[in-house]
């Protein structure tokens, strides 16, 4: 199963906001994951197929190695969407 | 038995927690693995919040320490997460109750009333009953009386916090779908208050050229390593290697202590963090749910960052107007017989990052300095006006952070004055 790591500064508010949007999408698309919400600093050191975030925050875990989703609108369900759809 | 119940149970913060916890899972109808393991991992963030505070509480004396004998006055770091971890030795289960019940009377009032909040931010939450709990407790109020006046007036807040701020939100964001739900909202409705009167719309902050680089002080235990290494040696070269090695760090050089001391605070808050996400973590998605079911358009009131992307570069200017502020009223407090609040990065970015977004959609540039300023110099001298209603937490070297825990305990606390 893959895991997704919601991202955001303090790892309290956003990020747990945004996790229970990718869960409920994640339900309508009819598949599986682990989903989990967490804050910067913590995110470098933990294991997740995709890091998920605003694009100020994500853009600092960017290596080359992870696989990491930039929102424009962390809000925005749609776009939640359709950056999920990419890998499912 | 009942005393079994209502000492070892409710007087128990963190079975308490365990219990809504797993309440709000059997209701969501979750699977047994879902249910054990939401559980388990709440009452962990509770124990998890303790320890936290444990290592804090060492840093945050040997800074008061340093800061007393250096400036020969009282510093005081306001610090949410902190004052909270500490508070939980004493009101931790009024706090737990009042968070819940709240959360109820959050949902009863969205249905019956116009109000269509629901006040998703829940380390906020947190953060707001463990204030009423102890302003009211420092009042005299204890027991069922106190859960039932905090839970209505939490729950209160809860609905008119968002009201107050949602004709600026609808500004900001260009629609009515999503509300802002933090406590720092009355900083952020005086910014945009101001930014009406004294701004212009027309001249907005995101037509100039602002480095991003600042952009690293989102992350918290960054920001708040940061912080503390440069209050703690400011402090040290004032308060000299004499003092601090003879009496304080047994004879480690003072310098080396010194960032030692600003880390293990960092780590401190990094720890009652990790903790706050787990206490909340089942209980909001439950709440989110329960709301869901029983009130029509609610609205979901969010985070103050959630307005960040509308105004990237009003939370940049917002942020340092704020911090000048902060920096300003360190020296205006002594003058008013007040205890020093001394401004911390993680308060400044965040709300004076909001105020600034706020004082920008009503008012443009200027709108945005001059509201981040008031902003900042709210969250400066409400908490020094807060201290003495808190009782003994009012002696703990942190305090409450944000605008709005200032202006409820600080209104509550007299109020209280008034009929006893």
């Amino acid at each position: 199963m893959k895991k997704i790591l919601v991202v955001c500064g303090n790892g309290l508010g956003s990020s747990l906001i945004v996790e229970m949007n990718v869960k409920k999408i994640l339900k309508e698309m009819g598949v599986e994951a682990e989903v989990s919400h967490t804050d910067l600093a913590t995110s470098k050191s933990e294991q997740a197929d995709i890091y998920l975030g605003s694009k100020e925050i994500v853009e600092n875990l960017e290596d080359g190695k992870r696989t990491v989703v930039a929102l424009k609108n962390i809000l925005d369900q749609n776009e939640i969407r359709r950056e999920l759809e990419k890998y499912f | 038995m009942l005393d079994f119940l209502m000492k070892d149970i409710l007087g128990t913060p963190a079975i308490l927690v365990g219990i809504f916890a797993l309440v709000g899972l059997l209701l969501q109808k979750k699977n047994a693995a879902e249910t054990v393991s939401g559980t388990l991992k709440t009452i962990m963030g509770f124990v998890i919040l303790s320890g936290g505070a444990n290592i804090l509480v060492g840093a945050l004396d040997i800074f008061s320490k340093m800061f007393q004998h250096a400036f020969r006055i009282q510093g005081v770091i306001p610090n949410n997460e902190a004052i909270v971890a500490i508070a939980q030795k004493t009101f931790g289960s009024e706090t737990a109750l009042i968070m819940v019940f709240g959360m109820i009377v959050n949902i009863i009032l969205a249905r019956i009333t116009p109000f269509k909040y629901i006040f998703l931010t829940g380390h906020h939450t947190l953060f707001m009953a463990c204030l009423i709990s102890a302003v009211l407790a420092t009042g005299g109020i204890t027991g069922v009386p106190l859960v039932i006046i905090g839970s209505i007036i939490l729950g209160l807040l809860m609905v008119i916090s968002p009201a107050i701020l949602q004709p600026f939100v609808r500004q900001i964001t260009g629609s009515n779908d999503i509300a802002v739900g933090h406590f720092g909202s009355f900083g952020y409705f005086v910014a945009g208050f101001l930014g009406k009167v004294f701004g212009n719309k027309e001249r907005t902050t995101e037509e100039i050229k602002v480095p991003k680089s600042l952009g690293f002080l989102r992350d918290t235990s960054v920001a708040v390593s940061l912080t503390m290494c440069i209050l703690f040696f400011i402090v040290a070269g004032f308060a000299g290697p004499a003092f601090i090695e003879k009496e304080l760090s047994g004879g480690t050089n003072f310098l080396v202590f010194s960032f030692m001391q600003s880390i293990t605070f960092a780590a401190g808050v990094y720890i009652i963090l990790s903790g706050v996400r787990l206490i909340i973590a089942e209980i909001v998605p439950a709440f989110k749910g329960i709301a869901d079911k029983f009130v029509k358009d609610a609205k979901p009131a969010l985070d103050c960052p959630t307005v960040f992307p509308f105004a990237p570069n009003a939370v940049i200017i917002g942020f340092l107007t704020s911090f000048v502020a902060g920096l300003v009223s360190m020296f205006l407090l002594p003058l008013f017989h007040l205890k020093v609040i001394v401004p911390g990065l993680v308060p400044h970015f965040f709300t004076g990052a909001a105020a600034g977004v706020f004082g920008n959609a009503t008012g443009g540039r200027r709108g945005a300095m001059i509201g981040s300023f008031a902003n900042g110099l709210l969250i400066s001298f409400l908490p020094a006006i807060l201290l003495p209603v808190l009782g003994s937490l009012g002696f703990e070297g942190t305090t409450f952070g944000d605008a709005d825990f200032g202006i409820v305990g600080i209104l509550l606390g007299y109020l209280m004055k008034l009929f006893s």
